[in-house]
């Protein structure tokens, strides 16, 4: 259906310079009415950025955008919404102890003398967005109660609420159930027929082929395909968004596997609303093995790392390290050689506001300590084997780690992790937030742990991440998993593994 | 964090002697006072009146060293007052009448088994909010709140609301020597500075030299990091909340024994000259941060300041206006300097 979409907004030659890295390398883009303009590639592609100086959040260094073939210049992102621009990140922004009308007019109430808010026209404006986005929710609800599903709609509704032209849309099926995807499709589908330009970005290529009617392709910053989404296929898109290139992160450093280290039986974990976030996952990692667990977001592999790291006391299963069964806190389970690198550094990996040298030893104080006392001599000696170990960049051990970058922020994680002596480590995206050349040195540091015998076991949603590192890929998939490859395999294959469970739970 | 990040590369000296006054401006401020008040106020500078004001500072030392520990996790304690007001009287109830089980006698204790029990008592109030906070989610500064009444409360029960008076102890139970806790000497200094030392130093102990302290400052940083780093978060809450039951029940019992007399109403406000003690010692309210020594200078500002205030006969309406404008300032400032630090840090990383 590539009819006549007359294009709404484009953007010519578009360079975005960050300190240290060009995000976007001279991208030209187009914005076509009435029609759904997909956009897709890698983490780090670019497609945030892009989407982030359309939506005014930032400004592009060089090129320009155009608007009914006029160049404008958004410098906030009240001047984008101004020009009809509305952007539904994927991070919902909502307030959940307010109701819906109070979510969708937030900061745009209407008034009566200027100073009295209207809540009857905005329950009524608020019950006719609900009832062209055919959803059965009370303007006067609580957002809280409602489920994600229905947040991200109520986002969608706030976004035409500001009588968006154009709409963007990113990830927005990443927290949705299935019957909650069909609505939001209808619903664009709608939309894009009375005129709406849809902006939609996703990593699920079914789901891209199905809705889409214009697609175009990032890779490092450079548009590397665009076209109309007739003949269209996963393997010409997998081919436009990793390109013939194969980086090699493995260095050649080849090695037999040890024993079995590390061994899960039916790992569950029911989720709130029904249904498992971790489905029965069985799974077990050698000695000097790379296990990479490949899934889209929303897929349960975080969620089983966490299972593994005792964070769900809900979740049931049976868990090994070498024969014994795994049982007890954080702690029982760090002394019995696990050991995690969480995916959000800030939140869960680091105590920002602590020394470098705090955080690396903060696993392992009690190898550091004779009785309650520990020895600061001891604890700073082996702070700075592990700096120069891991080659972090600081110039004082003394610094609080927030100083540092991410990729030396990533390091002092590993580090921590490191030091507690693990048999077998869980890495949740380890090169998540991290430039080219910090992710290099991180992989040839898990290439040399996996040699020196420890066993790993990272989750990545980057398909050239799992494909360069992992000795061994399982696919997971709606908290399955659903196929194993060996190294090597074809990445159109191990994508759509990652897709196709959805598309078999749409037909059942 | 500590004073080996400042002597790196030193391009900008200006800006770091401007750090390190910062970082010392507790004790700049301290000795800013004593310099003022020796000028100002007659006397102010005998021994006797060091004495004097060591006492008073004293009291308010022990709670604060206690909330600095609650404050670093990111909590609060309200209650130490009310449990001041409580162990006193618990105090004063077992000196003068034992236990008396309800049988025609009663059980009778000495001056060591006395102040046991009344730590026991602080402890097991401070127990109870850990609790409240830990497996019942409860906000700490509503858990504390809650106690802070149920504790008040419980002190004016014990009495009817009356005093226990003369509290002189009993030879025949070896209570006799209960007066000494608040008045004894040793070496020519207090008993009860003495105690008040070997707390500063046991605490600076476990804030600094043991897995414990770590994990106390690790608690306040993140506790979500903390607990996937293997911290037992709920030991370490527990932990601070009772050692914070622990420093009002010695303050119960010393102040007590200073006046040979417990009334129930002792310790109404000393939370918040506490909290105001560790916050001018530059603890940070939103957790990670604060020292044991920088508290103990803080505990001493506030209590020279209102010494010193009385000495010079400046009316206690003026007293408190300044008081709070001291702690105002303290505070801006501390946002200055970490500001400053973060900055340095950053400019240390840049160019390393």
């Amino acid at each position: 259906m590539t009819g006549p979409h007359p294009v709404g907004l484009s953007i010519r030659g578009a360079v975005k310079v960050y300190p240290g890295t060009r995000a976007l390398k001279g991208v030209d883009f187009d914005i076509r009415m009435g029609a759904v303009n997909v956009l897709v590639g890698e983490n780090g592609a670019g497609k945030s950025t892009l989407m982030k100086v359309i939506a005014g959040v930032e400004d592009l260094t060089e090129g320009e955008i155009l608007m009914d073939g006029r160049p404008v210049v958004f410098r906030s992102k009240e001047d984008a919404v101004a020009a009809g621009i509305g952007i539904v990140f994927q991070e919902l922004n909502l307030f959940p102890d307010l109701t819906v009308a109070e979510n969708v007019f937030i900061g745009r109430e209407p008034l009566r003398l200027g100073f009295d808010i209207d809540k009857g026209e905005m329950a009524r404006r608020t019950q006719a967005l609900m009832r062209r986005l055919e959803q059965d929710i009370r303007p006067e609800q609580v957002l809280g109660y409602l489920r994600i599903g229905q947040q991200q709609i109520i986002e969608i509704a706030k976004a035409l609420a500001e009588d968006a032209r154009i709409l963007i849309l990113d990830e927005p099926t990443s927290a949705l159930s299935p019957q909650e995807v069909e609505v939001l499709f209808r619903v664009i589908g709608e939309l894009t027929a009375q005129g709406v330009g849809v902006v939609y970005i996703s990593h699920r290529l079914e789901e891209l082929i199905r809705i889409g009617d214009y697609i175009t392709v990032l890779r490092d910053g450079a548009i590397t395909g665009s076209r109309g989404m007739a003949g269209v296929d996963i393997p010409w898109i997998v081919q436009a968004m990793i390109g013939d290139k194969s980086k090699d992160y493995s260095a050649g450093i080849s090695h037999a596997f040890g024993a079995e280290v590390f061994r899960a039986e039916d790992v569950s974990l029911p989720k709130p609303g029904g249904g498992y976030a971790v489905d029965h996952v069985s799974l077990s990692v050698r000695a000097g093995e790379i296990l990479g667990l490949y899934g889209l977001m929303g897929a349960g592999r975080t969620e089983f790392l966490e299972c593994v790291m005792a964070q769900h006391p809900r979740a049931t299963g049976r868990m090994f390290v070498g024969d014994r069964p795994l049982r007890g806190d954080v702690a029982a389970r760090i002394a019995r050689g696990i050991a995690l690198v969480p995916e959000d550094r800030k939140r869960d990996g680091l105590i920002q506001i602590l020394s470098v040298r705090e955080n690396l030893t903060l696993s392992s104080l009690k190898a550091l300590s004779i009785g309650p006392h520990l020895s600061l001599r001891a604890e700073a000696a082996r702070a700075a084997d592990y700096i120069r170990r891991l080659v972090i960049k600081v110039a004082s051990a003394e610094n609080p780690v927030s100083s540092l970058s991410g990729g030396n922020q990533q390091k002092v994680v590993i580090g921590k992790a490191l030091m507690t002596g693990p048999k077998i480590l869980l890495m949740d995206e380890p090169s998540r937030g991290i430039d080219i050349g910090a992710k290099a040195e991180i992989y040839r540091a898990m290439r040399r742990l996996a040699a020196e015998g420890i066993a790993i076991l990272f989750v990545t949603s980057d398909i050239e991440e799992v494909m360069g590192l992992a000795d061994r890929i399982l696919v997971m998939a709606e908290g399955r998993l659903v196929r194993e490859f060996p190294a090597g395999a074809p990445a159109a294959e191990i994508i759509a593994a990652a897709n196709t469970k959805k598309q078999r739970e749409h037909a059942a | 964090m500590s004073a080996a990040s400042i002597d790196a590369p030193g391009h900008a000296p200006s800006r770091a002697w401007l750090l390190l006054l910062l970082r010392a401006r507790t004790f700049v401020a301290l000795i800013l006072v004593l310099a003022y008040f020796s000028w100002a106020a007659p006397n102010f500078l005998s021994v006797a009146n060091a004495v004097l004001v060591s006492k008073h500072v004293a009291i308010n030392a022990f709670l604060a060293i206690g909330m600095t520990f609650v404050i670093i996790t990111g909590g609060i304690d309200l209650s130490v007052g009310s449990v001041v007001g409580l162990t006193g009287m618990i105090t004063g109830w077992l000196v003068l009448h034992g236990i008396d089980p309800g049988f025609g006698w009663s059980i009778q204790f000495n001056t060591f088994e006395i102040a046991a029990i009344a730590c026991a008592c602080g402890i097991l109030v401070g127990a109870i909010n850990g609790l409240l906070i830990t497996r019942f989610n409860v906000a700490p500064f509503i858990a504390t709140l809650g106690m802070l009444y149920v504790a008040r409360g419980a002190a004016l029960l014990l009495s009817d609301g009356r005093t226990f008076p003369n509290l002189n102890g009993n030879p025949e139970y070896g209570s006799a020597t209960f007066p000494l806790i608040g008045t004894g000497q040793m070496l020519g200094i207090p008993v009860m500075i003495w105690l008040l030392a070997l707390t500063v130093a046991l605490s600076s102990y476990i804030a600094h030299r043991t897995r414990l302290g770590r994990n106390i400052y690790a608690v306040g940083g993140n506790e979500r990091g903390a607990a996937l780093s293997g911290v037992n978060v709920r030991r370490v809450k527990m932990f601070v909340y009772m050692f914070s039951g622990l420093m009002a029940a010695l303050v119960g019992i010393i102040i007590a024994s200073q006046l040979r007399a417990s009334h129930p109403a002792t310790g109404e406000f000393f939370e918040l000259n506490a909290i105001a003690a560790a916050v001018l010692g530059g603890t940070s309210m939103s957790g990670g941060r604060g020292r044991i020594g920088g508290t103990i200078v803080g505990a001493f500002v506030i209590g020279i300041l209102s010494d010193g205030l009385i000495m010079m006969g400046v009316s206690s309406f003026w007293q408190m206006v300044i008081k709070g404008l001291v702690i105002i300032a303290a505070v801006v400032i501390d946002q200055l300097q970490s500001r400053l630090q973060a900055r340095v840090a950053l400019a240390q990383e840049a160019a390393g």
